[in-house]
């Protein structure tokens, strides 16, 4: 047994305590730190297979920005947690017996074949002169994934503006300017010119009690 | 003893199936369903960097790359949706979410 399957197995045991407890922990915020365990150990066990690149995507994607939002969101509910387990001994059985049946499953097709142990060389691209996982990942995603990379781009574009529009709450009370009429005024709209003369003639002197003005108050009225 | 391609497959497998076991257990729990959602993609990747190295093809690791930045979108989307869902109704109970039912 030599060294890297040593550490495969080191690996992969941890892995598979840490997701066992993403799934029945009883706190979320647990779960979620599992989960981020998790990632670590699958990026492990993928720098066993030479995929150094994804290797550190996953751990800055994930751990970095996704199980962020996921403790985000965790904290900033406030969720009663017990009450959603209170199905939890119930399923027990039943989740157990569907996965015991896909692990089966699986297990029915892999033990047939996939004896390989020895890895086929990596194809050499063009361009590509010195074994760099990075490197030849680019230069197959900028030329053959050209158009898969920016469906990529454009999907992660469409997500940002799903998510805010979906989390945006506009406050009613706050004394709130459109940007658009702050963008459309013109500057005759801000200063509005008035004609009047420069000097005004003295009051005439007040008319009789008798027939007050119809705008005068009531108190005036009255005498 | 040395790895075969089916030792880092049955790990996918067993990954995916404790993912299954999960979405079992957690019904009630929407968090926990996104996170056993995530764990389900891991699996998936696994197998296809695991291909991509016994089979010598570096198209495997482009698939996974794109597969994350799709289950980046999805996981920041289903977050939003949740955030808003909790806004609306003060629960994430996924038995309550029958509004549309009629």
């Amino acid at each position: 047994m030599d060294v890297k399957a040593g550490l495969f197995y080191v690996f992969a045991a941890l892995l598979l305590f840490a997701a066992l407890r993403v799934v029945t922990a009883r706190n979320p915020v647990h779960a979620a730190l599992y989960l981020v365990w998790t990632f670590i150990q699958a990026a492990m066990i993928w720098l066993l297979l030479q995929a150094e690149f994804l290797a550190m995507v996953l751990v800055l994607v994930y751990v970095g920005a996704v199980m962020v939002l996921f403790l985000f969101v965790v904290m900033m509910l406030d969720i009663d947690f017990d009450a959603m387990r209170l199905g939890f001994r119930r399923h027990l059985p039943w989740a157990g017996l569907i996965g015991v049946v896909v692990t089966l499953q699986m297990a029915a097709v892999l033990m047939g074949g996939f004896r390989m142990t020895e890895p086929k060389a990596m194809a050499v691209l063009p361009l590509a002169g010195e074994a760099s996982n990075t490197r030849d990942l680019g230069v197959l995603l900028y030329s053959e994934y050209v158009l898969p990379v920016q469906i990529a781009a454009v999907i992660l574009l469409v997500a940002i503006v799903a998510a805010i529009a979906l989390t945006l709450r506009e406050r009613k009370d706050t004394k709130h300017i459109g940007a658009d009429a702050q963008v459309r005024v013109k500057s005759r709209d801000r200063m509005r010119v008035v004609q009047m003369a420069a000097t005004q003639p003295a009051q005439e002197p007040a008319p009789p009690p008798a027939e007050p003005a119809a705008g005068a108050p009531a108190a005036e009225r009255k005498p | 003893m040395t790895l075969t391609l089916g030792h880092f497959l049955s790990l996918g497998a067993i990954l995916f199936a404790l993912s299954v076991i999960g979405i079992f257990l957690n019904r009630k729990n929407l968090i926990v369903l996104l996170m056993a959602i995530e764990l389900m993609l891991l699996a998936v990747n696994m197998n296809f960097v695991a291909f991509s190295y016994y089979l010598g093809d570096m198209r495997g690791q482009i698939f996974v790359f794109f597969i994350l930045t799709v289950a980046a979108a999805e996981s920041a989307i289903g977050l939003a949706i949740l955030v808003q869902l909790f806004r609306n109704k003060s629960s994430i109970n996924v038995d309550e979410l029958n509004s549309l039912k009629g």
